[in-house]
């Protein structure tokens, strides 16, 4: 079943189209890897998913299937400020809201969620810091907690693995792994991390302003694009 | 100046007691609602609702309707077009609420000068009076405070998520504009509040400098809170004691002492972070 679909939809920063002529389907339980290199409009198309932006033209529908209170964000530049005095806890704790409701104050269930979420991510030692006294990576993995204690039906990751160390990283997949395969949550990713996409995707969008492709992983990398992509990031490693 | 015995009798007075118990419950909302005021960077929000809220004043005095009855309203709409403005990015929002502020104050005096004249009372307006108070001033704004504080504690964690990070809130499935409109109205009941005790010109300072003191010293959001509602209270009962012995007014005088714990807060912050280099 489709929960999210997407018609011919073009997105456009003060009249200035950045991204067009997107057609995909996403079904209850893929796992969507998003790639294609800077600026070529990921961001973009995450933030229309979520209703944070509108298509300039076609559409862009969330089907009953999947209610927004229901999905979990993770947005690649942290739009809170920078100052702004809050604890770890608080932060991550902040991602039940929606599934809380207009209930007041947060459960004791809503706090054991964010308290295993926050142990997954290694940051428990951290709960009582303050956000703002934290790494960089330090701070994406508490959002990432926040973005986890938000899902029930739906996670979205905006490179989720920027700033995070190697082995992070690889806990970090395989937490979302688990979540697609175990407990069936459809997960939109976008990533630079083109092996890992391949390895872990159900399906990949690649896009360059336009959609250069859209199908499953297994096509993708028989494709010329897919090919071409995936060689010139193991030309990378070589080089790097 | 007068003598303690002396300060303890006026403090005995019914009008005082008005005073006081609104003054408190006042102080206490603007504080809880400072702090989201402050770090949403609404600050200027409180300050053009109040200045309206002096024309309105101003205006009810000619037409003769209670004062409250027609402010309240008045500001609360005001309010929402305040919101509206401050977020957009397009025209200078941040402009355009100062334009209203100011604008606020002078149709004020323009009207005020144009029928009664500028004098005392009009004086008692901008800066504030604790004989402001009649007996049904009293249960109204007790009644109000009350809502707003009771509001503020149930949609507390709405409150946070909106301010702290509007645009996850909003992919989440939460009503961010909902929960803005909630922030502005009960800022706007605040003011109209204690508008006429701590004076048109100053309440809105009540709002900031709570938060401003309690985010010196405190790092996180609930702390930031609690301590913002400590100082304004404490604040107030110190302002009050001042007002009485030297006979100034009460908005006045409660500024000045936040404005004095938050040099002291400053002071510390500065010392604590010294020390941790
Ligand atoms: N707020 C904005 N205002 C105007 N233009 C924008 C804005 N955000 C992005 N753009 C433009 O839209 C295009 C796509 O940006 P987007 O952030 O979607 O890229 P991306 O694929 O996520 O890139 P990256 O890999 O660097 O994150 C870029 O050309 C960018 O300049
Ligand atoms: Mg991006």
């Amino acid at each position: 079943m489709a929960i999210i679909t997407c018609k011919q939809a073009a997105f456009a920063y003060d009249g200035i189209t950045v991204i067009d002529g997107l057609n995909f389907e996403v079904n209850n339980g893929d796992y969507l890897c998003i790639v294609g290199e800077n600026g070529s409009g990921k961001s973009t198309l995450m933030k229309g998913i979520l209703g944070l932006m509108r298509p300039k033209s076609g559409e862009i529908t969330m089907n009953e299937g999947l209610l927004s209170t229901q999905i979990g964000y993770l947005p690649q530049q942290n739009s809170a400020q920078k100052n702004f005095p809050a604890s770890v806890t608080e932060v991550v704790l902040s991602g039940r809201l929606n599934s809380r409701g207009i209930l007041p104050f947060y459960s004791k269930a809503d706090r054991k969620i964010a308290h295993d979420n926050m142990e997954k991510l290694g940051i428990l030692p951290l709960r009582k810091k303050s956000f703002r006294e934290l790494s960089g990576g330090q701070q994406q993995r508490v959002l990432l907690g926040r973005a986890l204690c938000a899902t029930k039906n739906a996670l979205l990751l905006d490179e989720p693995a920027a700033g995070l160390d190697p082995l992070v990283t690889r806990e970090l997949y395989g937490t979302i792994k688990s979540l697609s395969a175990d407990m069936g949550i459809t997960i939109i990713m976008i990533s630079h991390d083109i092996q890992a996409a391949v390895e872990y995707a159900s399906h990949i969008l690649h896009l360059k302003n336009k959609q250069l492709f859209f199908g499953t992983t297994e096509d993708y990398t028989q494709t010329k694009t897919g090919k071409l992509f995936l060689g010139a990031a193991e030309e990378n490693d070589v080089i790097n | 100046m007068l003598s303690i015995s002396e300060i303890f009798e006026i403090f005995g007075h019914t009008f005082m007691m008005r005073a006081m118990v609104v003054g408190l419950l006042v102080s206490l909302c603007a504080a809880l609602l400072g702090v989201n005021l402050v770090l949403k960077r609404y600050a200027m929000i409180g300050t053009g609702l109040s200045h309206v809220g002096f024309a309105v004043m101003a205006i009810a005095g000619i037409i003769d309707v209670a004062p409250l009855t027609l402010s309240l309203p008045v500001v609360m709409v005001t309010a929402f077009i305040l919101l509206r403005l401050n977020d957009s990015n397009k025209i200078n929002g941040d402009s355009a609420v100062a334009l209203i502020s100011t604008s606020g104050i002078a149709v004020g005096v323009i009207v005020v000068a144009l029928t009664t004249g500028i004098n005392l009372h009009i004086c008692n307006v901008m800066f504030g009076s604790i004989f402001a108070m009649t007996q049904a001033d009293m249960y109204f704004s007790v009644v109000l405070s009350i809502v707003v504080i009771g509001l503020f504690v149930l949609f507390y964690k709405q409150l946070f998520a909106v301010t702290y990070d509007e645009n996850f809130a909003k992919a989440t499935g939460v009503k961010v504009e909902i929960y803005k409109s909630l922030l502005a109205i009960l800022t706007a009941v605040t003011v109209v509040l204690g508008m006429r005790m701590m004076g048109a010109l100053l309440i809105a300072s009540l709002t900031l400098f709570p938060a401003l003191s309690a985010m010196r010293i405190c790092k996180r959001f609930l702390s930031v809170v609690i301590a913002a509602a400590i100082i304004g209270v404490v604040c107030f009962f110190i302002g009050m004691m001042f007002s009485v012995a030297l006979d100034i007014p009460p908005g006045a005088t409660v500024v000045g002492v936040n404005l004095i714990v938050f040099m002291v807060f400053s002071g510390i912050s500065l010392v604590i972070r010294g020390g941790t280099k």
